[in-house]
């Protein structure tokens, strides 16, 4: 295993967080690791919130622990998550595996750049996302009873 | 195809079954003020009585194991690609690795026994 050269971490937690010159789809990759660990860290609480239900412990329904506002709240925000997440993640497959960054061409210019393919792919599974995400708040708000 | 590549297409794979889950879950879990799907005893989708009646059915109890052994691979395996772009020591590598997927099964096994037991306990029949 050959030896690991460190470097000095110049950016720091920005070099993660921040997209540089490299635009919106970069704050959409930051976006969805922080919706996949929020929702993975959801994931592992819930698996153990419900399986209690076999105790007769129901902690989310009225009374319980997680039938708190806060908790409530919290809930919308992994619906939202998920909003993101998951259609993010569509666009994500399909660009991962070529299918949305165009054909490729000989670079004599003008370039051509293949975010004039994948910018409108983001732009409407963002448009879904959002369409989903009012679905879920009119329900959230209690609008749909 | 290195092992790399392998659970990489793994985790993609996993992130479409999610798509389709998950997506299910989230609608009928979240939105059954809209669409009251699979809630037959009233309008709270996640009241006592409705979780009871998916849990007596069996397809409710397969899928809700899958969705969880899916969940946890495609989540668990996305932490330990950013972690492991931290460039870790090989040991600590092999240490996050091994941690991430003793976490994965023991909350594998414990939901999935209780998916069972909540389908034996709402009168679901094996
Ligand atoms: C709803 C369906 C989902 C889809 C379509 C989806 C899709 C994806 C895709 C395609 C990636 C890979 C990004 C890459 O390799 O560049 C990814 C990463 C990730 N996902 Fe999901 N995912 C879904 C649900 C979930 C869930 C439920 C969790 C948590 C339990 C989760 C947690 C993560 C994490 C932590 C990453 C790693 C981020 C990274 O490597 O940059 N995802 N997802």
């Amino acid at each position: 295993m050959a030896a690991i050269t460190r470097h000095n971490n110049r950016l720091g937690v920005w070099g993660w967080l921040g997209g540089g010159r490299w635009g919106i789809e970069r704050y959409a990759y930051i976006l969805h690791r922080l919706t996949g660990l929020g929702i993975l860290l959801y994931l592992l609480m819930h698996t153990v919130v419900t399986s209690l239900r076999v105790r007769n412990i129901y902690l989310w329904t009225e009374g319980g622990f997680f039938h708190q506002p806060i908790f409530r709240l919290g809930e919308f925000c992994v619906v939202a998550a998920f909003a993101f997440h998951a259609f993010n993640g569509i666009r994500l497959v399909l660009v991962e595996l070529g299918f949305a960054v165009g054909k490729p061409i000989e670079p004599i210019y003008p370039y051509k750049t293949s975010v004039g393919v994948q910018r409108p792919l983001l732009i409407a599974v963002m448009v879904l996302a959002l369409l989903f995400l009012l679905v879920g708040a009119y329900n959230f708000l209690g609008l749909a009873r | 195809m290195s092992n790399g590549t392998k659970y990489w297409t793994w985790h993609m794979a996993a992130g479409v079954v999610l798509l389709i889950l998950l997506g299910l879950h989230m609608i009928i879990m979240h939105m059954g003020g809209t669409l009251h799907l699979f809630s037959p005893t009233g309008p709270d989708a996640v009241s006592i009585a409705n979780s009871q009646w998916r849990d007596s059915k069996i397809c409710f109890t397969i899928t809700y194991i899958l969705l969880l052994g899916v969940g946890l691979y495609h989540g668990l395996y996305g932490l330990r690609t950013i972690l492991l772009e931290l460039t870790l020591k090989p040991a600590v590598e092999k240490a996050v690795t091994l941690l991430l997927t003793l976490t994965g099964l023991a909350l594998f096994v414990l939901g999935s026994w209780a998916a069972w037991a909540a389908h034996t306990i709402a009168g679901g029949r094996a």
